[in-house]
């Protein structure tokens, strides 16, 4: 057997600014996925409405207001 | 279950892609329970939108339908897949910048807490403030109100959870522990309540029965997506550490 740590596990890597600035584009990108499944009307997809009535009953069940 | 002292932490893209892989898998069950559950009552509730439109002789938005009613249904996997994903990406994230503040020394513990953090502040604190609404409950004209109001209703959930953990961590012993972080998610949750407009916008002839069940529906799609979330991505992050201590072991008995 291993003998046990002291420092803890290493289940992270250690936080760096450039970590951290891959994790803000991270963030940023996952929230505009986010944006088109509820709230997009077509401003950002260029889609026109048609993402916005495909997802339409998905957004009702998340919880989104809709319409 | 510890990882070996010799192991090097995983990289932020690995951690990441089963985060991803978490949401997808949660997003696809979500659908699952919203396809069983959810979409009879969205049907039901189009159905009174549409008798009410023609009754009225007011264009209905459903009859110059883009997507038809079964690309909806289709669509509903669409949309829990994609915010399920993305979702994942978020709580794998938080993960990585969090987890060593998260004083456990378990990470399925950690996974698990930060998942049921976002349950709390992402589902149940919006749920109770602004409860989702079918089809044909909601005025066209207040959108914007409404969805400004939903956000700062999701902020203000994440805030109490934050205020909770900061307020536990001030006082020494368990029970006194317990007691602060309840005051202090009681606190932000009961300013952002009282700050934020009232909405109610079902109208009266709605069936009261159908707004109770589709909100269950609602209630229980979100609970589902989460609860495995954080399930999917504590077992993806467990299994990952398996074949770095395997070759380890083994040069120790040899």
């Amino acid at each position: 057997m291993p003998k046990a740590t002291t420092a803890g596990p290493l289940s992270t890597p250690a936080v760096s600014p450039r970590l951290l600035v891959t994790a803000l584009a991270v963030v940023a990108l996952m929230l505009l996925i986010t944006y088109l499944v509820a709230f997009d009307q077509g401003a950002v997809s260029r889609s026109g409405m048609f993402l916005h009535e495909l997802m339409h009953d998905g957004r009702h069940l998340l919880g989104v207001p809709c319409h | 279950m510890s990882l070996s002292p010799t192991s090097p932490a995983p990289t932020f893209g690995a951690l990441l892609l089963r985060g991803l892989l978490a949401g997808l898998i949660a997003g696809l069950l979500a659908g699952v329970f919203a396809y069983a559950f959810g979409e009879p009552k969205v049907d039901a509730a189009i159905a009174i939108e549409e008798a009410a439109a023609h009754a009225t002789a007011e264009p209905s938005h459903h009859d110059d339908a883009l997507v038809s009613r079964d690309g909806q249904r289709g669509g509903l996997f669409l949309a829990t897949a994609l915010y399920g994903a993305a979702m994942g990406g978020i709580l794998a994230t938080a993960y990585t910048l969090l987890r060593r503040r998260l004083r456990t020394p378990s990470n399925t513990r950690a996974a698990l807490s930060l998942a049921g953090a976002a349950l709390l502040g992402l589902v149940l604190v919006p749920f109770v403030k602004y409860p989702p609404n079918p089809p044909a409950v909601g005025d066209p004209d207040t959108i914007n109100q409404r969805t400004i109001s939903y956000l700062a209703i999701v902020v203000i959930g994440l805030v109490a959870v934050w205020a909770a953990v900061v307020a536990k961590r001030t006082q020494p012993t368990e029970w006194r522990q317990a007691m602060a972080a309840v005051a202090g998610f009681l606190v932000v949750v009961v300013v952002g309540y009282t700050l934020l407009p009232n909405i109610n916008e079902v109208p009266a002839t709605f069936p009261p029965d159908l707004l109770w069940s589709f909100r269950l529906a609602s209630l229980g799609t979100q609970v589902v997506l989460w609860t495995t979330l954080g399930l999917a991505f504590a077992a993806l992050l467990a299994y990952s550490r398996r074949p770095a201590t395997q070759p380890e072991r083994e040069s120790v008995t040899a």
